[in-house]
C-alpha cells in the first residue's frame, strides 16, 4: 500500500549510447520490459531499490495498525482491521517476489532492512496512540499510496506494474474502512470527535511528505520519469492528494492543520487547486534517517519476527528434505 | 541474525479464475515443500475469489527459452500472412466465413 517517492536512488548507468538509445525506444514505443530482457544496470538498480524500498514498507506497515487489533472496539471493526494488515502482509510479498525477478534474494533484501542499509517509508515512524490512528492511516496513508500507486500500475517494469495492479484492487477497501472510520468518531460524542481531528493534525504532514522530496530537489526523478518507472512528479501527485482530500475532511467536519490552506482557482490550468504551507524537510529526513519516534522500535519488531521465526524456517526445510529422501527410497525398494 | 542453512525454495503460483478457464500465472513466493507452497499461496493469491484451483510449480524447475532468440523464435510467423484468414479473397455474397 504505501510507497513513497524514492530515497536516494543511484541511476548511474555504464552501457553503450546505442544501448541506452534501443532500451530508451522501448520504452517510449511503451514495451513493457520483462525480466530476462536487457535493461540498462541503472534501470535495474534504481527498481531494486524502489521495489524493496516498498515492499519493506508494507510489512513495516503492518506495525503500527497491529498496534490496535486486540483492542479495536467492535468485532465489525477488528474482522475489518485485521483483513487489512493481511493485506499489507500480502502486498509486501507480491512486491519482493517483483524485485527477486532482477536477481535480488529474499534474504539480502531482509538483512538489507534489518541492518538499516534499505529505506522504508518514513510515516511508519510514527506512533499511533489512538484508536482514531487507524482511521487517520486508511484515510490518509493509504490515499496518499494510492495516489502514488495507481500510475504504477503502468510502469515500464512488467512485474512490478502487475504487483501494483493487484495492490491497488485490494487498495480502495483499506481507504474507505478509514474514512467510515474517522466520520463515525465525528458523529460521535466531543471527546470522539477531538480524537479524530487529532489523528487528522498529527497525521496531515507527514502523509504530505509520503510523496518524496519537491522536483526541484529530486534529483534522480528526472531519469525515473524518462524510463517510465514514474509517471508523475512527487508534486504533481502530492497537488492531487491534497486536492482530493481537504473536501473528505470539510465534508465529516475536520480542519486541515495549515493555516495556509487556500483554494486557488488558477491552479492546476484553470481547474482550481489548493495552496498549502510549506513542509517541514527537516523532519522528513530527521525521520528517514532513523530519528522518528518509533524507527528503533519498528526494526526491532521486526528483527525479533526474524530471528523468532528462524527455526520454524530450518524445521520446515528439513522436513521437507526428509520427506524426499523417504520418497525416494520407497520408489527405489519398488523398482 | 540467525543463519540460514539454506534459502527456502522459489515457486510460481498460477490459479484458475473459474472452470472453462486456464490457470494463469500470478506471481512467486518462498516455501519449503509443495504442501507449504499450496497454503501459502491461498493466502497470498485468493483472499477475494479470485480462484478455485492452485498450481505451484518450482521455479528453478520452469524451462524458459531465451529472450536473445526471440527474433528467430518468434519473428517468422508474422510474414506468414497466409496462415490467417483474411488472406483468402472470398467473394462478399458467400457471406461469413
Amino acid at each position: 500500500m504505501y510507497s513513497q517517492g524514492l530515497i536516494g536512488a543511484d541511476s548511474e548507468t555504464e552501457e553503450s549510447e546505442e544501448f541506452l538509445a534501443a532500451f530508451q525506444a522501448r520504452i517510449d514505443r511503451e514495451e513493457k520490459i520483462e525480466p530476462n530482457d536487457p535493461m540498462p544496470q541503472g534501470y535495474r538498480k534504481t527498481l531494486v531499490r524502489q521495489i524493496g524500498q516498498h515492499a519493506h514498507s508494507e510489512i513495516v506497515g503492518m506495525l503500527p495498525e497491529g498496534n490496535w487489533i486486540t483492542r479495536a472496539p467492535t468485532l465489525r471493526r477488528k474482522i475489518a482491521l485485521l483483513a487489512k494488515v493481511q493485506d499489507e502482509g500480502g502486498h509486501g510479498l507480491y512486491l519482493y517476489c517483483a524485485a527477486e525477478t532482477l536477481g535480488v534474494s529474499r534474504e539480502q533484501m531482509t538483512e538489507e532492512l534489518l541492518s538499516g542499509k534499505a529505506k522504508y517509508s518514513s510515516i511508519f515512524n510514527y506512533p499511533t496512540p489512538s484508536w482514531a490512528d487507524i482511521g487517520a492511516i486508511g484515510w490518509l496513508v493509504d490515499g496518499a499510496a494510492i495516489m502514488n500507486q495507481v500510475p504504477l500500475c503502468r510502469c515500464s517494469f512488467g512485474p512490478y506494474a502487475r504487483a501494483m495492479v493487484r495492490v491497488c484492487k485490494e487498495e480502495s477497501f483499506h481507504q474507505r474502512q478509514g474514512y467510515e472510520l474517522m466520520m463515525t468518531l465525528t458523529e460521535g460524542t466531543d471527546a470522539q470527535r477531538e480524537m479524530a481531528q487529532d489523528a487528522l493534525n498529527r497525521w496531515w504532514w507527514p502523509s504530505l511528505m509520503m510523496f518524496g522530496p519537491h522536483d526541484s530537489e529530486s534529483s534522480n526523478s528526472d531519469q525515473s520519469m524518462l524510463w517510465k518507472i514514474k509517471r508523475f512528479s512527487n508534486d504533481e501527485l502530492r497537488q492531487k492528494f491534497v486536492d482530493a482530500t481537504v473536501p473528505q475532511a470539510e465534508r465529516i467536519g475536520l480542519t486541515v492543520p495549515d493555516p495556509d490552506l487556500k483554494w486557488n482557482p488558477e491552479k492546476n490550468d484553470g481547474e482550481g487547486g489548493y495552496d498549502f504551507g510549506a513542509i517541514d524537510w527537516d523532519e522528513f529526513w530527521r525521520v528517514v534517517k532513523g530519528g522518528g519516534p518509533m524507527n528503533r522500535d519498528r526494526i526491532a519488531a521486526r528483527t525479533k519476527a526474524w530471528e523468532d521465526g528462524a527455526w520454524v524456517r530450518e524445521a520446515a526445510l528439513a522436513h521437507a528434505e526428509k520427506r524426499k529422501q523417504r520418497m525416494q527410497a520407497a520408489k527405489v525398494a519398488a523398482e | 541474525m540467525s543463519k540460514q542453512p539454506a534459502s527456502t525454495p522459489l515457486w510460481e503460483v498460477f490459479i484458475r479464475p473459474r472452470n472453462g478457464l486456464n490457470h494463469k500465472h500470478v506471481g512467486s513466493l518462498h516455501a519449503a515443500d509443495g504442501d507449504l507452497a499450496l497454503q501459502a499461496a491461498r493466502d497470498v493469491y485468493t483472499r477475494r475469489g479470485e480462484g478455485n484451483s492452485i498450481w505451484v510449480v518450482l521455479s528453478k524447475e520452469i524451462i524458459a527459452s531465451d529472450p536473445d532468440l526471440s527474433e528467430e523464435n518468434f519473428d517468422p510467423s508474422s510474414d506468414k500472412i497466409y496462415r490467417h484468414p483474411s488472406f483468402y479473397e472470398i467473394p462478399d455474397d458467400i457471406g461469413h466465413m
